[in-house]
């Protein structure tokens, strides 16, 4: 299939335009992309037929959306930073209701200061809602990730919502060329949404109901459950699209590039430049691990890939403030029982689009061969020679 | 079958004397099954769907608390694309959910004029949390965040008027209601289920004999003092033209409806204020009759 020129936020819209979406809602949160505005555009133009609806706020987005999809229709929306802060509430209430929304998150910082740019601190914040989480290293990966994102979250043994995260401006505005799935192999991966508790006046049912602490307690363990379970699935899913669409990432949950004694594990767009330099031999004796899926956390993978690593560098693009990057403590305690566990150090990069270049990886993957390990460090940049 | 019982079934939980339980019955008869009601946070989600009970027998969705309108704008437009396009989809909640912490949910969905019917039954006050302050409290009313104390008698701001900003917002259908005058109420339910296209908001009174410390025996007996007071008028708004449906002969006092309610109880005797609610009383619906007996097309101000 040909491959276009295209910014990143354009291929989403294309793509969404070709999963048979039906409800559309957009607001244009600062900082905004252009995924709305393309999808809006297509709608103007009939290329979409779907309900297109400019709510008044981010925290309208999520709840329309959530209300089409009770009601038995696939949706979608797309946000980034202090649009998803605002959405937390609904966040949380879909993931608890077991609606299999979909959003694409173009990760960008959250306030003070105000910062339109790239980090994950937006989507980490996030991470304890039951959505599953999937961070995209390329423009491509994204648009195969909302494919796969609708499968996943649609399957009857997940039902669960998923964020398909995209790298602000490193992604979201950049220019790559993509192959776009055409609609019909689209439709016939996806068939056709049929949410099995659908509103219905026919057969009427409550949602959303108040539970007492016993009942609570235990739709909550299934909830958790769910999560955890969805890992097999993420991984079919994965699996049966690498096989009609021709494209790989990983196992679906990890991916490890190169063999080297010291891993970096990191997520999103960074990995690109990550392999580029293992490629040309600019980082000796490195490997990288990319987490492919945050939520649910591949733990035991990363074990199996960490294990026998002499170092494990992280590389965090968020700050759990008070303690270190999220992804670091999650490496970390998955190493814990290990026996002969390697150094694990933490590198917290590119906040509020901080470039994370190849002067910052050369930077990290030296100091961190002198440190101990649990050593924490926020790189602002101010460390990293300009000379490189 | 008694009124609303094959849509809202008994055994629910709330209070003795409940206003917005006699509300939800008139309302969700007059609705009928082909409906999907989707419920704001507040005691009429709270004491109806104790998981795994329900005492709704037609579809019903609850979100969180200032999200009605948005959740109702998805469902209807779901709907819509499924070519479903006689279920009506109705936004329901409290004072708190759809005039406070979720009025610009209600403001966005009457602004892109929604195929949804919006119920804001009007408790004025937060009565699911203890009773607290909102923008539907009137004047003086003491309230858990609004006390009638030594210095500072009640609530000393007027009530916010959902129903006359839906129709700034140039809703197809404005209307007021009260339980007491059940026909009434019923009717304009019916009228707004049978309109097609645009957003229909109706704006009830609901007493709450806890929180407003009424006898639970005197719910209706309040709720129809509010109309003969004059302090809640009873009309609707039909594609900017307004009607009144109801006009007292003459008002009676205040002070009659102030007695029979705890929350005004300090205001007993204050001839000032109550004199200044008089007033107030008196000037609206001077303004009002004046906008119905010249036709006045209210969105046209805008």
């Amino acid at each position: 299939m040909a491959r276009e020129v295209m910014e990143g936020s354009q291929a989403v819209a294309r793509i969404v335009a070709n999963c048979d979406v039906k409800v559309i809602a957009a607001y244009p949160i600062t900082p905004q992309t252009h995924i709305v505005q393309e999808l809006a555009k297509m709608h103007a133009d009939g290329l979409i037929d779907c309900e297109f609806v400019n709510v008044e706020a981010e925290f309208s987005a999520i709840s329309a959306i959530l209300g089409a999809t009770a009601a038995g229709a696939r949706s979608f929306t797309a946000t980034s930073s202090q649009g998803l802060a605002l959405m937390h509430e609904v966040v949380f209430a879909a993931a608890g209701m077991r609606l299999p929304l979909v959003m694409v998150i173009a990760n960008r910082a959250l306030s003070a200061p105000i910062n339109i740019w790239n980090d994950h601190q937006d989507s980490i914040a996030e991470r304890d809602s039951g959505w599953i989480q999937i961070y995209c290293e390329s423009v491509q990966e994204v648009v195969d990730s909302v494919v796969q994102a609708y499968k996943i979250a649609e399957n009857k043994n997940v039902l669960l919502p998923v964020m398909v995260c995209m790298d602000g401006f490193y992604l979201t505005h950049v220019y790559e060329p993509v192959e776009i799935p055409p609609k019909s192999k689209v439709h016939k991966f996806l068939g056709k949404f049929n949410y099995p508790y659908k509103l219905d006046p026919k057969k009427p049912l409550t949602m959303g109901p108040l539970g007492f602490p016993a009942d609570y307690a235990r739709l909550r363990k299934q909830l958790a459950e769910a999560v955890w379970n969805s890992k097999k699935v993420i991984k079919e899913v994965h699996d049966i699209y690498a096989k009609q669409f021709g494209r790989v990432y990983g196992d679906g949950l990890l991916e490890v590039y190169g063999d080297g004694s010291i891993a970096l594990v990191a997520m999103g767009s960074v990995c690109g430049t990550i392999k580029d330099m293992i490629d040309k031999d600019e980082l000796k004796d490195v490997c990288l691990v990319r987490i492919r899926t945050f939520r649910p956390f591949p733990k035991d993978e990363i074990v199996e890939v960490l294990k026998d690593r002499d170092a494990v560098v992280v590389l965090d693009r968020n700050i759990s403030l008070g303690n270190a990057g999220a992804v670091y403590l999650e490496v970390r305690d998955a190493l814990y029982d290990e026996k002969d566990k390697p150094k694990v150090v933490d590198f917290v990069v590119g906040l509020g689009g901080v470039d994370v270049n190849k002067a910052t990886l050369n930077y990290v993957v030296e100091k961190a061969r002198t440190v101990k390990s649990g050593h924490v460090e926020i790189v602002d940049g101010s460390e990293v020679s300009s000379s490189y | 079958m008694g009124i609303g019982l094959r849509q809202f079934a008994p055994g629910h939980r709330t209070c003795a004397g409940c206003g917005s339980a006699i509300v939800f019955r008139h309302v969700l008869e007059a609705l009928g099954d082909d409906v999907i009601i989707c419920q704001a946070t507040g005691c009429m989600e709270v004491t109806t769907t104790p998981y795994p009970e329900t005492s709704f027998k037609v579809p019903w969705i609850h979100v969180v608390f200032e999200n009605a309108a948005s959740v109702a704008t998805g469902v209807k437009r779901a709907l819509k694309a499924q070519g479903n396009n006689h279920t009506r989809v109705v936004a329901m909640g409290g004072d708190g959910g759809m005039i406070d912490i979720g009025f610009g949910a209600v403001s966005g969905a009457l602004e892109r004029g929604e195929d949804i019917i919006i119920i804001v039954y009007d408790t004025e006050a937060y009565s699911n949390t203890g009773l607290q302050r909102s923008g539907g409290t009137p004047f003086g009313a003491s309230t858990t965040t609004s006390p009638a104390g030594k210095k500072i008698p009640g609530k000393q701001e007027w009530k916010k008027n959902i129903a006359m900003i839906a129709v700034m917002h140039r809703a197809k259908y404005v209307a007021t209601a009260n339980p007491a005058f059940w026909a009434d109420l019923q009717a304009k339910v019916r009228k707004a289920y049978e309109m097609e296209g645009g957003t229909r908001l109706i704006h009830i009174y609901s007493p709450c004999p806890i929180g407003w410390h009424v006898d639970p025996s005197k719910t209706i007996k309040v709720a129809k003092l509010a109309v003969e007071t004059g302090l809640w008028m009873l009309y609707e708004v039909e594609e900017g033209k307004l009607k009144i449906n109801y006009k007292p002969k003459e008002f009676k006092p205040v002070e009659e409806y102030f007695k029979l309610q705890g929350r005004f109880k300090h205001l007993l005797g204050r001839k000032d204020i109550i004199e200044m609610v008089e007033r107030h009383v008196r000037e609206h619906w001077e303004m009002m009759e004046k906008v119905e007996k010249e036709g006045i097309d209210l969105p046209k101000l805008v």
